[in-house]
């Protein structure tokens, strides 16, 4: 009998008839894709993006040229160099980075002391040109500026576990 | 040719006349052809994106409309690289062996009463033959680009298509021994006024299915797209091709798949015949009918190329050889005792 059945389920197809009803069900049921670039899915306070170069509340720039991003960066994508300022103040004159060498690990945000430089939530920073990339202290000071209101939330976030 | 009365009234002589009617009919059919493949292309996208739950491409004007001319866009402003070892002539020659054929074999096609470029009486026989030349613009890309997969791959596309059209030209004389006729349109008349007299409703109907997997297996469409397993082999013959030769092996591809929903409308299902013959439903233009006819088979083979694992390539053969080969020759046999018994031959 069990191959009686077997014969008569392969003639009339059977397996491509409820493969069919089933794939119909699903033809209608509500999409799981996400819409990316219109909606997109959350971020982990911890997300590890775009680098900015943060201020305090006065506006003075926190970076203090300790140079500790630069010594740990495995990438070697950091270049800085620092010189006194007028008012006697340790300070970069040159913050670069290389985001096409960068690895995003985030060991520079880690062993920032003074919480200067983040890698911030931004992922889309794609550009058309490589020398986009190659990021001076002025971008990062523009973009710290851009997303000091995500990344101060996403410190608080994160702080209880640090 | 309906064109050539109008023509000639106005002053032409009848052989221009002849000839530009030929010409426009011919440009209004093909242009006609892959617009409606552009849209085909996208509807087979998205059903397929459908049955997995997903959105597929939407972001090319309203609903992804636009996705296929972005798509042909990209292919034809894209590189057409040529490997070193190819035999460069054959290598670009198959591509357009592959196409126009595809599109040669719309010729016979009656669309609607009376509209089809070329009313021959052994449409049928023309069919067939062309879509068996169908093979050699896939073995000779495979072979001259000079690539042991593609080779591999154009093999494996040839002895596949051969295999298929063996019970592809027994159902076909099953169909043709309950019409009477090699002509297409006779084919079409012979299932008239409606659903009744279709072939589908008839002692035939079991080669419908026959014909609908065996155009599968022909057309290398999923479940039996072994060529081109495209989750383990990458594109079988094509794997050289890039820009518009691909392109070209693309449009082919589905235009054969096209080729085969209008078959299977016009062998099973009346072609331009309107479901029921009633008043509201026999006002509808015949080429509306074979097009709705043509987008139903279009949507159960995007729904089988989603839902059905692909074959194994020894399944596949067994599946052509040792069951729809019997099966059809069979209903050869049957089809043709049977006519012979209702008197049909006498």
């Amino acid at each position: 009998m069990a191959w009686l059945d077997r014969s008569a389920r392969s003639i009339f197809l059977w397996d491509i008839v409820v493969g069919f009803i089933v794939g119909l069900k699903y033809f209608f049921a509500p999409k799981k894709t996400l819409n990316f670039p219109f909606e997109r899915g959350p971020l982990s306070p911890r997300f590890r993006g775009e680098h900015v170069l943060r201020r305090y509340p006065s506006g003075e720039e926190r970076c203090i040229a300790c140079k500790l991003c630069e010594a740990i960066c495995p990438a070697q994508c950091i270049i800085i160099e620092a010189e006194p300022r007028e008012d006697g103040s340790r300070r970069t004159t040159r913050y670069d980075i290389d985001m096409t060498k960068c690895i995003y690990c985030g060991l520079c945000q880690e062993a920032c002391p003074v919480d200067a430089i983040i890698e911030g939530p931004n992922m889309d920073f794609s550009t058309e040109t490589r020398e986009e990339l190659f990021y001076d202290k002025a971008r990062l000071l523009a973009n710290g500026d851009r997303w000091e209101v995500e990344i101060a939330k996403n410190l608080e976030l994160d702080a209880p576990y640090r | 040719m309906f064109l050539t009365g109008p023509l000639q009234s106005i002053g032409l002589p009848y052989g221009a006349a002849w000839l530009i009617s030929y010409i426009v009919s011919i440009l209004v059919l093909s242009v006609a052809l892959l617009v409606m493949l552009a849209f085909l292309l996208l509807a087979d996208r998205k059903i397929w994106a459908a049955v997995q739950i997903r959105r597929g491409p939407n972001v090319v004007g309203a609903f992804g409309l636009l996705q296929s001319f972005a798509d042909f866009i990209k292919f034809v402003l894209k590189e057409a690289v040529i490997p070193a070892g190819a035999n460069k002539v054959v290598f670009l020659l198959s591509p357009l062996i592959a196409f126009t054929l595809a599109l040669a074999a719309w010729a016979v096609i009656p669309v609607a009463s009376g509209w089809v470029i070329a009313d021959i009486n052994v449409g049928i026989l023309y069919l067939f033959a062309i879509s068996s030349l169908g093979v050699y613009g896939i073995i000779m890309g495979g072979w001259a680009s000079n690539s042991k997969y593609a080779f591999l791959g154009s093999l494996r596309s040839a002895a596949q298509m051969v295999s298929y059209e063996v019970s592809i030209g027994f159902i076909l004389i099953t169909v043709l021994l309950f019409a009477g006729s090699l002509r297409l349109t006779d084919i079409v008349q012979a299932q008239a006024p409606d659903i009744r007299h279709w072939f589908i409703a008839s002692p035939l109907f079991p080669m419908f299915f026959l014909f609908l997997i065996s155009a599968m297996a022909e057309t290398n469409r999923p479940p039996f797209d072994l060529p081109e397993a495209e989750s383990e082999l990458v594109a079988g013959f094509a794997v050289e091709y890039s820009s518009t030769p691909y392109l070209l092996f693309m449009v082919a591809e589905y235009l054969n798949i096209v080729l085969m929903c209008a078959m299977a409308s016009i062998l099973f299902f009346g072609g331009w015949l309107p479901l029921v013959d009633v008043w509201p439903l026999n006002a509808v233009p015949g080429v509306v009918w074979l097009l709705l006819k043509i987008w139903f088979f279009f949507f159960i083979f995007a729904m089988v190329k989603a839902i059905v694992p692909r074959y194994r390539y020894d399944q596949l053969m067994r599946l052509g050889w040792k069951v729809f080969l019997p099966i059809s020759l069979l209903w050869v046999v049957l089809s043709a005792g049977y006519l012979f018994a209702i008197g049909r031959f006498s």
